[in-house]
């Protein structure tokens, strides 16, 4: 088999422009894509919404992307840990859509799954069920969640083949397998890329069909934070 | 006294039930459980969560509090819609979490605080919805020593779902017949204390009534 998805980041970015929604995986920066986000603070793009749990760190993975004024709107479940994300918003300079972090996780699922949406128990009653639609199922209530999906999805994974076949991690699995199933062109991260046949059949967590883009991984999470590979 | 509630937190979890710690004292629950008896599930992918020593943390292996943790025999890791799978669907049989009120009916606040920016979310929500049973662990009053458990929660509440057990440095209150029964004090804490740190309405378990009458 000849086709091969590797390409540069700088390449892959190309697919990014501004306005679009864009999926990126990780749990804070762990199996976070930050070699794809560092390159994005020297790429040309302005208002974007991003899907993602947090928006990184304090001025860290894409918290660099909010510092430079090139994110509109983020959804995810938990922004308190980058302070940045509360500045943005008091200011008017960012929207925020808060959902819990089940409910964005079976949403991506979801959207990835041609499943237009799906109702949750999940936040009955609660302030972040307001406006939403209530369903009683077998005398209990749900709420309606949509599907979401993205123009692009970029991902972190451990290892790839040249097909675009993924495994991942340990706990920087995450979001990643999920968002890679719910973007229009997904763009993995890996830190290896090996031979064809070399990953088991049984060990592939995402199948390539999912995949449009491969790239080497430049900078990654260390003990002391961001480095250099 | 956080070392005291999640002490007394571990003594209720059945053997080989599955379990998940929310932040804060619920965290220190991992110190005294037998890692053979009890299987840790963390939301962000993992069961089979244990310790870690310094030499071997790795910081890919993280808990939902992004702490470094250690992976025990038989451990896995899944997607994050595998692991709210889990929570959601039933599987989890106690989490452990904190909070920041709990009241008469039962039910808890622990994501927002008002006047504050409402921001984050995280687990919470999933995890009393889905959780088979919720143990809160928590200081009995705030910093600024006016009560948490309280007749209504003035903060957001987490879930219409009830809190089966509260354990707090001075009392445990398990939920009975649509109220919170006080079934024990803590250390030295009287019936008397309790009472005029608690704004909740509770019943006192009638052994401690009696033990009460002999004082």
């Amino acid at each position: 088999m000849s086709l091969n998805k590797q390409t540069t980041i700088p390449a892959a970015l190309e697919n990014i422009k501004s306005g679009q929604t864009i999926m990126v995986g990780g749990f804070g920066l762990i199996g976070s894509p930050l070699s794809i986000i560092h390159y994005l603070t020297e790429h040309d793009v302005s208002e974007l919404t991003v899907i993602s749990n947090n928006v990184g760190e304090k001025g860290e993975g894409l918290g660099l992307l909010l510092r430079q004024g090139k994110l509109k709107k983020a959804i995810g479940s938990y922004f308190t840990s980058n302070r940045d994300v509360a500045k943005y918003y008091n200011e008017g300079k960012l929207e925020l859509e808060l959902l819990p972090q089940g409910t964005l996780a079976e949403a991506i699922r979801a959207g990835g799954a041609g499943i237009g949406g799906f109702y949750t128990k999940t936040a009955v009653g609660t302030d972040l069920a307001i406006g939403k639609e209530v369903k009683e199922i077998d005398g209990e209530k749900y709420l309606l969640q949509k599907g979401l999906k993205a123009d692009v999805a970029i991902i972190k994974a451990w290892k790839a083949d040249p097909l675009g076949n993924l495994v991942y991690y340990k706990t920087a699995q995450n979001f990643n397998p999920n968002m890679a199933t719910a973007a229009s062109y997904v763009i993995a991260e890996v830190d290896e890329i090996v031979e064809l046949g070399e990953l088991l059949p049984d060990e592939i967590i995402t199948p390539h069909l999912y995949v449009d883009a491969i790239v080497k991984s430049e900078w990654i999470l260390t003990k002391d934070g961001v480095k250099t590979k | 006294m956080r070392e005291l509630i999640a002490e007394r937190a571990a003594k209720e979890l059945a053997p080989y039930s599955i379990i998940n710690l929310g932040i804060g004292i619920p965290t220190l629950v991992a110190d005294y459980i037998d890692d053979d008896l009890h299987i840790l599930h963390t939301e962000n992918g993992m069961l089979g969560v244990t310790s870690v020593d310094e030499e071997h943390i790795d910081p890919l292996v993280v808990n939902a509090g992004k702490l470094p943790v250690g992976e025990a025999i038989a451990a896995s890791y899944f997607s994050s819609a595998d692991s709210f799978a889990m929570i959601r669907g039933g599987h989890i049989d106690v989490a452990i979490l904190g909070a920041l009120q709990i009241d008469s009916s039962g039910k808890i606040a622990n994501w927002a605080i008002p006047g504050r920016d409402i921001i984050g979310v995280g687990g919470a929500m999933d995890l009393l919805e889905g959780a088979k049973k919720i143990i809160i662990t928590t200081s009995h009053t705030s910093n600024d020593g006016s009560p948490k458990i309280v007749d209504k929660c003035t903060f957001p509440i987490t879930s219409q779902r009830v809190a089966e057990i509260i354990i707090t440095e001075l009392a445990v209150f398990n939920w009975k017949g649509g109220r919170y029964e006080l079934t024990e004090l803590m250390g030295d804490a009287t019936l008397e204390e309790v009472k005029s740190k608690t704004t909740a309405n509770y019943s006192i378990n009638e052994g401690l009534l009696l033990e009460g009458e002999k004082v």
